[in-house]
């Protein structure tokens, strides 16, 4: 039976909802409904006109059963009609029907502001008042349209009743936040500031929240509510606890108003009159102070008013952020509340304590509670306090006690709630990197991470480590041995299994000489996680073994044998098998300094923000990364927690170099497949890594040592040796060519793109193209610091008589190179006659004030103005019968440093500049090519023929020029290509 | 303070709602789906306070009923309690010892008294006096009734 029904039953609704409740099941309900449904309809369908009361309680009934869940698409009229009736229980409920039902038609609309206006103009305040609940209710742009104009006049109106202005003061609140542009602001935004003063508490109630809203968007307009607000707080806070009557809460004097007041003091800064700010303090002080007092009432409601009062009050003394006696008496209110027995107090001091951790005032103060925070975090059983726990251990966190705190919340993490993992793992590996005093800590760290919680570890965190990693190399071992270590667990996390397949793949070669971890093993153990792992892993995996065989020549049967299973050569997977299939015949056909070059180890990746701050951010929302950012507790942190070393930018900026870089990348006709498949697929573990193809840097050095041969004699070490000072265009003398200079200008005799050098400051990228006997080169020399070079000047010196035989002019450059950029040096060649030693390139430059100098040769070679000559067998044959000289004919035999590969070969003479002559020598096996070296005085013809001997790994080469030095150059040069 | 919403409900069934931010049907049923089970799972002693998407939900039981709101960031947690157990001491001052059944048998009554101390999701009117007057007067108004045929 229905329970008490006060002022006006409707018996009929009793009724309806007793049967309603009575129904066994959804379907009984259902149908009960229905049936009433559709006796309302006839009944406002019938031709009997309903009186008022019939037609409240059938929307009344509508109501009802539109609030159970069901679709209501009718009765909107009959409200209507409601509202225009002059019987205040049938208007309210028209007025609630409509509130709840919004509808969008327009004639209704019109309809509904038609009375709404009628009952706002009838000075009935009660009336009034239910008006202004709708507009307040509805809150629609059609409403504001209508009368977001009248609402301020009857707000600010001497005449209008106190309970119409709380109602206007919060229905004008709702239509400003819903559209502000409607609402006007004009004189009476001064009285509405003055309302603060009313009387009537409620009415300072309303108002407080509707100026609090209106000084956001227009704070000097609102400014006098400072000392308006400064005094009425005043007054309440000292007021004793029966002087406000109904407006006391359990002996708490008016906590609504005070709080709202409080929060409204917080769109200011601290107030500038003195006298005004005394005050205030004054009243803050009082608040703590009653804090400590005893509670005048055991009841909850008591602790909560007063609490929620001291808690707006730390808001706004956090606020100001200028009063250190308040910020640390707040701190220390709060240090109680840690331990208070009350769940929701704990809750609300851990979260407060968080923003006063980023005070300078009271970090200090904070950081005391420490244990008691770690506890709250080990004991504390509702999983939204530990949440807290975790935030305010996160802020308060700081070089002096990253460790423990980053150690407690590893520990947290095993028994943490799935819910908060993920964040906390963020937190973990933030914390770590941003107070790693050595790398080791935060690789120890990361890799507890995924230990402990590797699904929740995102690749935002694991490519983290993995750049931090390749951009240190002081960590790089450790790196390795550790993450080798790691992956020995029986059981380990498939995160784990990407990291350790990618520091091995780059850095497995420095643990490699402990035979606990050799090759052979390291692959092994690798491999037998391999067919447990996702597609994308197994895709990595296939990325370390390709790289393993330039780093591990001995694993590469294994490897291939592993690449050529048909899992893998016929795996369903495209990735997967596009992978096996062009790492397998770039393992096969490219020789091993192409390996090398492709597999070169990752370069540096720019410094950024860590992509583990951004994504903490988004999914804390702005200002959750505040307390990390803020630099101000260790402005010294940035050298080496900054993150990353930067990095040269000719690989993240889109500067003639990228170009630079995408030409050297292109396959060369050798290999096709290789370099492109591998160089994207290798990379692509970093979707957002900057290096598109890998570094053509510093090529290992294992790579050259097995290539060259002690300088021979008559290299041009000798007369480099000796430079005649005289022929120095320099103004300085310079220094002798560095020692790898030989090696870095081999590399370019068969190309004419790269990175010519590259240390930790400099690197030096190359483009040329030669016509005929000129050329042009661009030099590149990018700042791989974050200091700008100073002084800095790149010259070309002619040793020797190189100045007669070679022309080159160069631009001038800045003499100053910001960090991580990128300049641009053009040199113009002309090759005057035949030349033997290449120019150097002398380098100066001061960094952080120490002077630094390099020499290098440039990459300019007679084989550079070479015009491949296409001719028949026959003339061939001829013209080699021509220079039958002695001292035209140069010939060495030599041993293959490199696999014997048809391909590659051709590609390597084409490179060196001369016609490839098909069809011309009687055994296919053999190579013969023909060209004219184009000088400005003469013109050199040259002729060649390679011949290789796969048995015996040895080649035979011969050229034949018309100029004795010639051939023997020529010769020299490209024998060391093989 | 600035509530979003507020509902009341048990065990799953919405007793009552009131919204403060515009929203379609659709949204305010997923919303209310999702929350219920949040809150009803939660254990006693537990915190008052979560947070839930961007908002913090305050919430408190009395008997068989969740009181429930959702309050904005900045918005104070403590004195959204209070705001709900001013509500429930002007809905048992106005019934006399409120049960569900008042609110369910008597819905209007409930969403009236709401609107008389809560308005646009701000407090207007925090005296327990007040707000019961104007609801009172409203029924001294009130007509002869008819009889149902």
């Amino acid at each position: 039976m229905p329970a008490v029904s006060k002022g006006d039953g409707m018996r009929g609704l009793a009724v309806f909802i007793s049967d309603i409740r009575n129904c066994k099941s959804k379907e009984a309900e259902i149908k009960r409904i229905n049936k009433e449904l559709a006796n309302i309809r006839s009944k406002f369908k019938g031709d009997k006109a309903l009186d008022g009361y019939s037609k409240k309680k059938y929307v009344c009934k509508l109501l009802f059963i539109f609030l159970l869940g069901h679709d209501i698409d009718f009765g909107h009229m009959e409200a209507v009609n409601l509202l225009s009736s002059n019987k205040y229980t049938e208007k309210q409920i028209g007025y609630l029907f409509i509130s709840v039902l919004v509808n969008s038609n327009s004639e209704l609309i019109r309809l509904i502001n038609n009375a709404i206006k009628n009952d706002l103009a009838s000075r009935n305040p009660t009336f009034m008042c239910l008006a202004l609940h709708c507009i307040a209710n509805v809150g629609s742009r059609e409403m504001g349209e209508a009368f977001a104009a009248d609402i301020p006049r009857i707000l600010v109106a001497g005449d209008s009743m106190d309970s119409v202005k709380q109602s206007a003061a919060l229905c004008l609140l709702r239509l400003y936040k819903a559209s502000p542009d409607l609402v006007p602001m004009g004189e009476w935004t001064a009285r509405v500031v003055h309302l603060l003063n009313d009387q009537h508490m409620g009415v300072v109630t309303a108002a407080v929240s509707l100026i609090t809203c209106l000084c956001k968007k227009n704070p000097d307009d609102f400014k006098t509510c400072i000392s308006l607000a400064v005094s009425r707080l005043s007054r309440i806070v000292s007021s004793a606890s029966t002087d406000l009557q109904d407006y006391t809460y359990y002996f708490v004097p008016a906590p609504w108003l005070s709080v709202k007041l409080l929060r409204l003091l917080q769109c200011y800064p601290p107030p500038e009159d003195a006298a005004v700010k005394g005050r205030l303090v004054e009243c803050l002080e009082t608040v703590l102070n009653k804090a400590q007092e005893p509670p005048k009432s055991k009841k909850v409601q008591h602790s909560n008013a007063k609490n929620a009062i001291l808690f707006e009050t730390i808001s706004l003394i956090i606020h100001y952020d200028s009063e250190p006696n308040l910020l640390v008496r707040a701190c220390n209110q709060l240090g109680q509340f840690l331990q208070h027995r009350e769940t929701n107090l704990r809750y609300l001091a851990l979260e407060s304590m968080c923003t006063l951790a980023s005070s300078e005032f009271s970090h200090e103060a904070v950081k005391t509670h420490i244990d008691t925070v770690i506890n709250a975090l080990k004991t504390e059983r509702d999983v939204s306090v530990r949440q807290r726990a975790a935030d305010l251990l996160y802020a308060m966190c700081d070089r002096s006690n990253a460790k423990q705190i980053v150690s407690e919340m590893l520990r947290y993490l095993e028994t943490a709630d799935y819910a908060i993992r993920e964040e906390i793992v963020l937190k973990v590996a933030i914390l770590a990197e941003k107070y790693a005093v050595d790398y080791s800590w935060y690789v120890d760290t990361i890799l507890n991470l995924i230990r402990i919680a590797g699904d929740y570890v995102s690749e935002e965190v694991w490519y983290r480590v993995l750049q931090i990693v390749t951009n240190r190399d002081d960590v790089q071992g450790y790196a390795a041995k550790t993450v080798f270590e790691a992956l020995q667990a029986p059981a380990c996390h498939e995160n784990m299994v990407k990291v350790g397949g990618y520091i091995l793949g780059e850095f497995g070669n420095l643990i490699a000489g402990d035979p606990r971890s050799s090759p052979p093993v390291q692959f092994s153990l690798l491999h037998s996680k391999f067919h447990l792992c996702s597609v994308a892993t197994r895709a990595l995996l296939l990325s370390t073994y390709i790289k393993f065989i330039n780093l591990f020549p001995e694993t590469k049967a294994t490897i291939q044998g592993v690449l050529r299973a048909g899992s893998q050569l016929r795996n369903a997977d495209v990735e997967l098998q596009q992978r096996a299939v062009e790492y397998l015949t770039l393992s096969s056909v490219a020789s091993t300094d192409v390996l090398a070059t492709v597999l070169e180890e990752m370069p540096p990746f720019p410094e950024r923000e860590s992509s583990i701050l951004a994504k903490l951010k988004r999914k804390k929302g702005p200002g959750a990364g505040s307390a990390l950012e803020d630099g101000r507790r260790d402005p010294s942190s940035h050298d080496i927690n900054g993150g990353v070393e930067p990095t040269a930018s000719t690989v993240s900026t889109p500067s003639p170099s990228a170009d630079l870089l995408g030409l050297r990348a292109a396959p060369p006709p050798a290999a096709p497949p290789a370099p492109t498949g591998a160089g994207s697929l290798l990379v692509d573990v970093f979707s957002d890594g900057p290096a598109a193809q890998p570094s053509l840097g510093p090529t290992p050095e294992e790579a050259f040592l097995s290539e060259l041969e002690p300088p021979a004699p008559e290299s041009p070490m000798a007369l480099l040796a000796d430079p005649a000072p005289a022929a120095d265009p320099g103004p300085e003398d310079i220094g002798p060519p560095i020692p790898e200079a030989d090696e870095l200008l081999n590399k370019f005799v068969c190309r004419n793109n790269g990175v010519l050098f590259e240390n930790q400051l400099l690197q030096i990228g190359v483009k040329s193209e030669f016509r005929q006997n000129l050329g042009r080169m661009y030099l590149f020399y990018g700042n791989k610091t974050s200091v700008q070079f100073q002084n800095f000047s790149p010259t070309v010196v002619h040793p020797g008589d190189l100045q007669t035989q070679l022309a080159v002019q160069t631009k001038r450059v800045a003499s100053q190179v910001d960090g991580g950029a990128q300049v641009q040096q053009v040199l113009n060649i002309e090759c005057l006659r035949d030349f033997l030693t290449p120019p150097l390139l002398s380098v100066r430059f001061r960094y952080g004030g120490a002077p630094q100098s390099l020499t290098l040769k440039l990459p300019v070679t007679i084989n550079k103005f070479f015009q491949p000559t296409e001719m028949a067998a026959q003339d061939f044959f001829q013209r080699w019968k021509q220079l039958s000289l002695p001292q035209q004919e140069a010939q060495k035999i030599f041993k293959a440093n490199h696999p014997m590969d048809a391909e590659v070969t051709k590609a390597k003479l084409l490179g060196f500049g001369s016609a490839l002559l098909d069809n011309v020598d009687p055994n296919p096996e053999n190579f013969v090519g023909a060209g004219i070296i184009q000088t400005k005085a003469l013109q050199v013809g040259c002729l060649l023929r390679l011949e290789p001997n796969a048995q015996a790994q040895m080649y035979r080469l011969t050229l034949r020029t018309s100029k004795e030095p010639v051939s023997r150059h020529l010769c020299e040069l490209l024998a060391q290509q093989f | 303070m600035n509530s979003s919403f507020t509902e009341i409900y048990r065990q799953g069934k919405l007793r009552l709602q009131k919204w403060y931010v515009p929203l379609s049907d659709k949204e305010k049923k997923k919303i209310t789906r999702e929350l219920v089970q949040t809150v009803l799972a939660r254990k006693p002693k537990m915190c008052s306070f979560l947070e839930w998407r961007d908002l913090k939900i305050v919430y408190k039981r009395y008997a068989s009923l969740y009181f429930c709101c959702a309050i904005e960031d900045q918005d104070n947690e403590l004195i959204t309690l209070e705001i709900i157990h001013r509500y429930v001491e002007l809905l048992d001052k106005y019934f006399g010892s409120v049960c569900e059944l008042d609110i369910i048998f008597n819905f209007e009554k409930a969403y009236f008294i709401l609107d008389e101390f809560l308005l646009g999701g701000e407090v207007q009117e925090t005296s327990k006096k007040n707000v019961l007057k104007a609801i009172e007067q409203a029924d001294l108004l009130q007509e002869p009734q008819e009889i149902e045929s």
